[in-house]
């Protein structure tokens, strides 16, 4: 029994936190966030190198062959210093592939995804933002060569500058007629638009499809892979955004109990009152029960899949309320300063909003819990 | 990061799964003799005093088996271990690190042989979560120490044969937390009253304790003088990270779901109410939470740490389960929420468990003075 992280782990944690301090702090993560792309391609030339972009994938397709507990390490760090980069949405993607694929899929595309030279991303959701493999309505058209797609896709993260997609498509009405298409951005029929959010170290987007051709050997695995596998990649979502919300919450409780020290009212600081030091402890509770969650959640994930649902259920559910409440608070403690833009807590709130929505928010996951709970 | 136990661990489990088997009736069934029987054969397996020393009549358990140990009593509904909680809790452990050899021989055998009965006097009328500042006088007289003043919310000293005291041997020191010292005397000790307090269920439980010119030998002091503070907090070395605890939350929420699900609400199946549901999916997603970051405190204690306010989030999350399942049972009631039953009697009493050892306020202040390094009020 070690419920804690290795000594290869701990180091893993401090590279990322120091590569991020040196060469991404916050005044360089605003100057990303006011960019048309939204990442910083030097930036993610080196994640590449460093080996971040394929860690979970095995080594013969480029990747490092780690586990999702190592991602969480990771994840954990880009939360705290809102780190923007498409490297959630093309893990996600490899992911598809690694979990799905082919061979011949996973050796095509895996190793550009490792290397960073292609960004990839899930395209799930439908005109709803219902999060259920019944939402999914985009219906694919048989055709000779396969299968003809039209349609759009919302939702999608970092959709601007990804070359590649995995669509989840409707073949039928059962619940099972479902598939993943691999689609790059160069198809014929494919565009894409951004959507406007508030989080701008967030980007989202919508995948237009007019008449696309999916060849067969565009199909994850050859055949449909029904609802399960959309489920799988719902979890997985999940499971990578609570990891960074964990990040973003200790980004906020550093920022507001250093202000808490450095501002001082009615002659003391103002840390000292028990209406500022009681909503810190609380964001500070909430912030050890997410990493309990999260970290047993990406260990099921792991060794004990068939935990996973619902142990990723649980900390998704907790992340999402608990971000959303550290993001007032820590609002609400700054007073008017933390209402500007030209201080940094706006960032830590856009981003709490994104970030309980995404994958599902608190009442999406309690609800799923009390389903896996028996209720 | 793994969940696996040894092979040693998981015999250990079975051997304690095996002894329930064969030793533990279920609850109906445990007749008035029935704790004192099982604390007997608690004690031949030395379960009693599980996490002390050998050396000490202990039972050396390791942290992981004494987890494992109170997990399956837990879970199988067993009574605490050990009907003297205050002695295995506090004493035991402050006599092992601290005690006299007189005072290990006088007080160990009866602990692990489940013939004690301890109180510990920490509060008084005017301290309570200030504990620092506690106020009983011990004057130094020659060899002995003449004690006055008053203890409350003493719980168990109307049967208690002893008790553990902690009082105020020097009122000089600049550090109020330097004055105080423990004392270790019997109940009966001339000049020492018990004023019973009756609780909110009725219950009485605990007490008012005055001290009136009661004199004890120097020689009951448990420590060095003035170094009492030092013996109240060195004294649960023990495990705690509180995966028991969670284990007791998880059948506390197993009730609070059968009763949900035999509950109507606005005339329909109170289990097709989302906010019923939701509700009972966060007192499941944070017990869950609990029992792991007890995982994970156990983890850095093994691994040499000692146990900072970690213990506090538990105890605070504890308070926030304990405030709401109450209040959701209550909801469920309707109007026989104003009745008497198992459940409003629980609304009441479940107050004990969470202001006792320092209440959710208190622990919010630990956790930011100590953890988050923000200055004392």
């Amino acid at each position: 029994m070690d419920f804690g992280f290795s000594e290869e782990q701990e180091m893993l944690r401090d590279q990322v936190r120091k590569f991020l301090e040196d060469r991404c702090s916050l005044p360089q993560v605003r100057a990303i966030a006011a960019s048309n792309e939204g990442y910083c391609r030097d930036l993610w030339g080196q994640l590449s190198k460093l080996g971040w972009l394929g860690l979970t994938l095995p080594e013969e397709f480029g990747g490092v062959g780690l586990s999702w507990v190592d991602l969480v390490v990771i994840l954990e760090e880009t939360g705290r210093t809102l780190f923007p980069s498409p490297l959630l949405s093309t893990t996600l993607a490899a992911t598809a592939i690694n979990e799905f694929g082919t061979p011949q899929q996973q050796q095509h595309w895996l190793p550009s995804l490792a290397n960073g030279s292609c960004i990839g991303t899930l395209a799930l959701l439908d005109e709803t933002d219902f999060l259920s493999p019944k939402a999914i309505q985009m219906t694919a058209k048989a055709s000779e060569r396969g299968y003809l797609l039209s349609g759009e896709k919302r939702f999608v993260q970092d959709a601007t500058v990804a070359d590649v997609f995995i669509v989840a498509f409707r073949s039928g009405p059962a619940n099972d007629d479902l598939g993943l298409a691999i689609i790059s951005r160069h198809d014929k029929g494919v565009s894409v638009e951004e959507t406007e959010g508030w989080d701008r170290t967030k980007r989202t987007g919508v995948l237009k499809l007019d008449t696309v051709q999916i060849a067969a050997d565009a199909i994850l695995s050859e055949t449909l892979l029904g609802a399960q596998a959309i489920e799988v990649l719902i979890d997985r979502g999940a499971l990578a955004v609570s990891a960074e919300t964990i990040g973003v919450c200790e980004g906020i409780l550093n920022l507001t109990s250093q202000y808490a020290l450095d501002r001082k009212q009615f002659g003391s600081p103002i840390g000292r009152y028990q209406g500022v030091k009681h909503p810190l402890a609380e964001i500070y509770v909430d912030i050890e029960c997410t990493k309990s969650l999260v970290y047993y959640a990406a260990w099921a994930l792991d060794g004990e899949p068939n935990e996973a649902p619902a142990a990723i259920a649980k900390a998704k559910a907790y992340a999402s309320q608990s971000v959303c409440d550290a993001g007032v608070s820590g609002v609400q403690l700054h007073g008017a300063i933390g209402y500007t833009d030209e201080y940094d807590m706006q960032l830590f709130i856009k981003r709490s909003k994104w970030s309980r929505a995404t994958y599902g928010d608190e009442d999406f996951h309690y609800d799923r819990v009390a389903k896996f709970g028996g209720l | 990061m793994n969940f696996d136990f040894t092979e040693k661990e998981e015999a250990f489990r079975a051997k304690v799964k095996q002894f329930i088997a064969v030793n533990l009736p279920a609850p109906e069934q445990r007749g008035k003799d029935f704790e004192k029987q099982w604390n007997v054969k608690l004690a031949e397996q030395k379960w009693i005093g599980f996490s002390w020393p050998k050396e000490h009549g202990g039972g050396g358990g390791s942290l992981i088996e004494q987890v494992i140990l109170k997990e399956e009593m837990s879970q199988a509904l067993a009574p605490d271990l050990g009907s003297d909680l205050m002695g295995l809790v506090w004493v035991g452990p402050a006599l092992i690190r601290y005690g006299t050899e007189a005072q290990k021989k006088e007080f160990m055998p009866d602990l692990l042989n489940c013939q004690s009965s301890w109180c510990t006097g920490y509060s008084e009328p005017d301290v309570g979560s200030d504990l620092g500042s506690l106020n009983l006088r011990a004057v130094r007289d020659g060899d002995d120490y003449v004690i006055n003043g008053s203890k409350i919310w003493t719980t168990k000293a109307h049967v208690a044969k002893n008790i553990f005291l902690t009082v105020r041997t020097n009122p000089e020191v600049e550090s109020r937390y330097r004055g105080i010292s423990v004392l270790l005397m019997p109940m009966n000790t001339p000049g020492i009253q018990v004023r019973p307090i009756v609780n909110i269920v009725g219950d009485h439980s605990f007490n008012q304790v005055f001290f009136t010119d009661v004199r004890v030998p120097v020689s009951t002091r448990l420590g060095a003088e003035g170094e009492g503070w030092k013996v109240v907090m060195g004294a649960l070395a023990n495990e705690r990270s509180g995966i028991s605890e969670s284990t007791g939350m998880e059948r506390h929420l197993d009730k609070l779901k059968a009763l949900a699900r035999n509950s109507l609400k606005g005339g329909k199946p109170a289990l097709e109410d989302t906010e019923i549901r939701r509700k009972l999916a966060r007192f499941e997603t944070r017990i869950s939470a609990m029992r792991l970051n007890g995982f994970r405190n156990l983890t850095k204690q093994i691994k040499g740490a000692q146990p900072g306010s970690e213990t506090s989030i538990n105890k605070l999350l504890r308070g926030m389960l304990e405030i709401p399942m109450a209040d959701l049972a209550m909801g469920l009631l309707g109007n026989s929420a104003s009745g008497m039953g198992e459940w409003q009697y629980d609304s009441f009493n479940f107050h004990g468990v969470v202001i006792g050892g320092g209440s959710p306020n208190i622990q919010r202040n630990i956790i930011a003075e100590r953890t988050l390094g923000l200055p004392k009020d």
